[in-house]
């Protein structure tokens, strides 16, 4: 777990919480807990219902079912101004008339706060988004990476207990939004903030989350920090979304093998019964190259000769596309570094050993052919 | 895990979460619903009570009375005759007789052939019914009680008649070729408008955005200026240029300029901005790259009019189209003025209200303008959402490339239309300066001493303005808050979609009709607010009501540009909307509340359907000042207070101009990086 700052201390719980619009069911019995400071992603394809979940958090758009508590208090029905949050969006929202110093003030006024107090707090609040002295100017005189910093400033100014952002890097280049990534987390962990970021983006919900919350189809299919999402998917559809992942239609074989093609492997540990339907999985990654010939001393080797068909480059390493017979139709894809090819002297057209380790090896269940 | 088998039966039992309003949201739905309350009584109750208006049939209804009459001596034998009998035996009314208006009244002593007032006989009268009445002078008797009268008070025996509801009036109207010819008239005489109006509009408008010819700038300004001007001042120019003594008269070849050639024309005038409005819009929005692909696959600048100018513009000529027609059919001040013995629906609902005094009728007429009107709106809309999807981000805009010959022959057809324009213009102008058309052509003021002439004076000038003002700033403020509240609340779908449709209705509402539906629901002496009739606020209102869509759709479109997150980042921030709305929504919007607040000042100081059943004398406006001057032949002074109305529009949008470059250096300066 890389939760530093997170207490085990509940402080958003939501409960059974469903959302219809007219006939179609954007959320299902949605339940979930987020620790005090925490730093939460909602991660899942466009449509899956995330943003939704967010908006019912805020009060934006009210749940059809179920209850939402804040820090030990039943918000469900209230509107946004009565809930605790700071919110950052997409297109961020910056007032295009005020100055940035008058963006960042609009929270801090009608709270008994004296001008000065204010002034005070809105140079703060610039010199900790790192944006010092463009308090002067207006948004649209502002980069997008700026003005999103500006809004996260807005957001913060009033220390709200949550921290809501909606997608708030996607609407930036690649490299700034990398770099705001970083940012952003580093900031959160500084106010120890309790946060929730919507994003369909699997690095950034990685890079950043304490926990992922992967949704789909307005259910949850997974909650779990990014490595265990990352390294044990609950099933197909996350091990599908995030990463890469080589599928393979085959069978169980007396419980800890699945028979694929012409040939067994020994696997990861499932649930499933023998002789089930099933998808072997594996992430390109985790297939280990072996030199022509290369035989395996252990038991559970796993290991199978194959054509290296096709190779990639894809900058830090060579994405391969692996064919053996045995496989049927399906052919494999391997990240393989580039010390490893130098070292196995591969090239496109040879043979060699690709080995399968075992616990990476997985099993899910079969979709539903529609 | 199966993914989305979710059903609806699978929703957990209860309530669902009903959330709790803010105090925003209280004072949002507040708001609206006072704003849809105020469109309700100035607008959905009025048309209301004019439909049943003209529904509402009087009948003197004869079998609800019984009469007995006394001997010489006064004693009375005891025989009871209705009056159904008495009117059977005597053929004292025909049928058509017994028909009549909201004040009519029949006597009864044609009942008795031998009446005489000096006679010694006596009568006795009662109603069979509760609630029928007769009148003996002005005292109302509405009990069964007999009523014993001598002969020379039942002699001011009166019956009064029966409200019933019926189609009797419709039936009426189209047995009366006088009036259901207007129909006929009023619908060619649009659709040949329609058709000049558009065909010129089109190819000033081409002229304007496809060709390099010069002084694009100056012919704008001159197709814009016909809209500062009342509909009726062309109608004056036109007597001046063809009327009796007109300076042209010949060119007519003994045609008279009062009736069709006149309406039409006139109407091409005043049209004209609207039109060229539409059609320039929709040809400034067409993709330049579909004319390279047509030059490159070798198509005639013919085949590439036809197959990519033509569709490209095609919504906005037909939006053109029906916009101009519903312009002319709901016309009242350019028929009025230049129709002669033309009958046309407008001007039949004044003379049916004004000159007869047939309210029920000129409700009926009131029903039958609608329905083109209507019509007309619906499909203009249908086709304006179309529109919007042709426009695509990637479009690249036409540069028209420079060509001697079309640029000449453009040059030329601007300047005839423009010509056109200006001559209509200078000739109320210089009539309006001259001593006595046309023997003495001799320059002087004396028809701007208003004073000494009807129609209301320079009194009505400066209610004009302050009409023009009065509404611009109260219109203003309610259409605005109005769409804000509309498009910025939460919740609550059906009654936002209540208001937007209301909010549409107006421009299907022909003036004419919106200002006799005012007679019939504020001259209510039952309604409460009776107390505004005759005054300005009640032509305030008028006129905000009459202008209401185009000022709310344009509110709306600069909304819709705004970020729909605004109000939810306020309420995270815990800031009244209010605040939001005075801090950030209305300042960003400024440059569409300045067009709206010009919009309705213009269009009140040159409005006269509606109003001209509304004014009193306090309140004479100048535009209706024109048509009275004109009607009592004092024509020159009228096309005097019409350029005072051109001017004032004029200097209007010249300070409009001003205020919004001054706002927007001072407020909008975010606008520039």
């Amino acid at each position: 777990m890389t939760q530093e700052n997170a207490s085990s201390e509940i402080y958003l719980s939501i409960d059974n919480l469903w959302k219809v619009f007219g006939s179609f069911i954007a959320l299902k019995d949605i339940t979930l807990d987020i620790n005090e400071g925490e730093f939460v992603c909602f991660l899942g394809p466009s449509g899956c219902g995330k943003t939704t979940l967010l908006r019912a958090i805020a009060g934006l758009d009210l749940q059809t079912k179920g209850t939402v508590m804040q820090d030990g208090k039943d918000v469900s029905n209230l509107p946004p101004s009565e809930r605790d949050f700071g919110i950052v969006f997409q297109s961020y929202a910056l007032f295009p008339n005020l100055t940035i110093n008058k963006n960042i003030a609009f929270g801090l006024e009608n709270a008994g706060r004296s001008k000065l107090e204010i002034t005070d707090r809105v140079r703060e609040l610039l010199q900790l988004v790192g944006l010092p002295d463009q308090g002067q100017k207006y948004p649209a005189q502002l980069s997008g990476g700026q003005q999103q910093r500006i809004a996260l400033a807005r957001a913060i100014a009033t220390n709200p207990g949550l921290l809501l952002l909606d997608e708030p890097l996607s609407a930036l280049d690649a490299k700034v939004r990398v770099h705001l990534r970083h940012e952003i987390k580093e900031l959160q962990r500084k106010l120890g903030v309790t946060t929730v970021m919507v994003t369909h983006d699997q690095e950034e919900a990685l890079s950043m989350a304490d926990r992922i919350v992967v949704m789909n189809h307005g259910i949850i299919e997974q909650v779990g920090s990014p490595t265990e999402i990352y390294r044990e998917p609950a099933n197909l559809f996350v091990a599908d979304f995030i990463g890469e992942m080589n599928q393979i239609k085959s069978t169980v074989l007396n419980g800890s093998r699945l028979s694929i093609g012409e040939t067994t492997f020994a696997c990861h540990s499932h649930n499933f019964d023998d002789d089930m339907l099933v998808v072997a999985a594996i992430r390109p990654e985790d297939i280990i190259p072996h030199e022509e010939g290369y035989v395996s001393d252990a038991e559970n080797g796993n290991c199978i000769e194959v054509l290296l068909q096709e190779m990639e480059f894809l900058g830090s390493f060579w994405r391969c596309h692996l064919q053996n017979n045995k496989f049927g139709i399906s052919g494999l894809m391997a990240d393989f570094s580039i010390n490893a090819i130098r070292r196995l002297k591969l090239l496109k057209g040879k043979d060699m050993v690709i080995e399968l380790p075992a616990d990476r090896l997985m099993a899910f269940d079969r979709p539903e052919v529609d | 895990m199966p993914a989305s088998s979710a059903n609806l039966s699978e929703l957990p039992a209860g309530p669902n979460v009903k959330g709790k309003l803010s105090r925003d949201d209280l004072i949002m739905r507040g708001g609206m619903a006072v704003i849809a309350l105020y469109l309700i009584v100035t607008l959905a109750l009025p048309l209301y009570t004019m439909l049943s208006k003209s529904f509402s049939t009087y009948q003197f209804q004869l079998s609800q009375y019984e009469f007995q009459v006394s001997d010489e001596d006064g004693i009375f034998d005891g025989t009871i005759v209705s009056g159904t009998d008495l009117n059977n035996k005597t053929g004292a009314y025909e049928l058509t007789d017994l028909s009549t208006g909201s004040d009519g009244r029949l006597g009864v002593t044609a009942f008795f052939l031998d009446f005489s007032f000096r006679s010694p006989v006596h009568y006795q009268l009662r109603n069979t019914v509760e609630g029928g009445r007769f009148l003996v002078g002005s005292t109302l008797y509405d009990d069964t009680q007999w009523l014993e009268l001598d002969s020379n008070t039942f002699r001011r025996v009166q019956l009064r008649p029966v409200q019933a509801r019926g189609i009797d009036n419709f039936i009426n109207y189209f047995s009366t070729p006088a009036l259901f010819n207007s129909i006929k008239n009023s619908l060619w005489i649009s659709l040949l408008s329609t058709l000049v109006t558009v065909s010129l509009a089109f190819w000033f408008a081409y002229a304007l955005n496809r060709s390099c010819m010069r002084f694009k700038g100056l012919f704008r300004l001159i197709a814009m200026a016909p809209i500062l001007v009342p509909s009726l001042l062309p109608g004056i120019a036109l007597v001046y240029l063809f009327g009796n003594q007109g300076m042209l008269k010949e060119l007519l070849f003994g045609a008279s300029i009062y009736g069709p050639i006149g309406i039409v024309i006139g109407s091409v005038f005043f049209t004209f901005p609207h039109a060229f409005l539409i059609i320039t819009t929709a040809l400034a929005i067409s993709d330049g790259r579909l004319y390279e692909a047509a030059s490159s696959l070798r198509a005639s600048p013919w085949r590439t009019f036809w197959t990519v100018t033509i569709p490209g513009a095609r919504y906005g000529l037909i939006s053109a189209a029906f916009v101009v027609f519903n312009l002319v059919i709901t016309d009242f001040g350019l028929p009025k003025v230049i129709g002669g013995q033309f009958n046309v629906l407008a001007v039949d609902i004044y003379k049916q209200v004004i000159g007869q005094q047939n309210f029920e009728m000129g409700a009926v007429v009131s029903v039958i303008l609608i329905i083109p009107a209507i019509f007309a709106f619906i499909i203009d809309r249908l086709v304006q959402s179309k529109q919007i999807s042709s426009l695509t981000a990637r479009s690249v805009p036409y540069q028209p490339k420079p060509d001697r010959r079309t640029d000449a022959i453009f040059l030329i057809y601007c300047s005839f239309v423009g010509l056109f324009i200006i001559g209509m213009l200078a000739v109320c102008q210089f009539a309006a300066l001259v001593k006595f058309w046309p023997y003495d052509l001799s320059l002087s003021l004396n028809n701007y001493q208003f004073d000494k002439m009807d129609g209301g004076g320079w009194g009505a000038y400066f209610n004009s303005i302050k009409l023009g003002l009065l509404t611009a700033v109260a219109g203003t403020a309610i259409v605005f808050f109005g769409a804000y509240l509309v498009e910025k609340s939460n919740g609550f779908f059906l009654g936002r979609a209540a208001f937007q449709m209301i909010a549409m209705l107006p421009m299907a509402i022909p003036g004419m009709v919106l200002g006799l539906a005012y007679i019939f629901f504020f001259n209510n002496p039952s309604n409460p607010l009776h107390a505004i009739y005759g005054t300005m606020a009640i032509l305030v209102v008028c006129t905000v009501t009459h202008f209401y869509t185009v000022s709310h759709l344009t509110a709306v479109t600069a909304l819709k540009q705004m970020d729909r997150e605004f109000e939810s980042v306020s309420a995270s921030l815990k800031q009244p909307t209010l605040k939001l709305f005075s801090r950030v929504t209305v300042p960003v919007c400024l440059p569409s509340v300045l067009d709206i607040s010009i919009y309705l000042f213009i269009n009140a100081m040159t409005t006269v359907s509606a109003v001209v059943f509304l004014y009193s004398p306090k309140t004479a406006l100048a535009s209706i000042a024109v048509l009275n001057m004109d009607d009592a032949g004092d024509i020159a002074p009228a096309a005097a207070m019409g350029m005072m109305i051109f001017y004032t529009n004029a200097a209007a949008r010249i300070i409009h101009l001003f205020i919004s470059k001054g706002v927007l250096a001072r407020t909008q300066a975010w606008r520039t990086r």
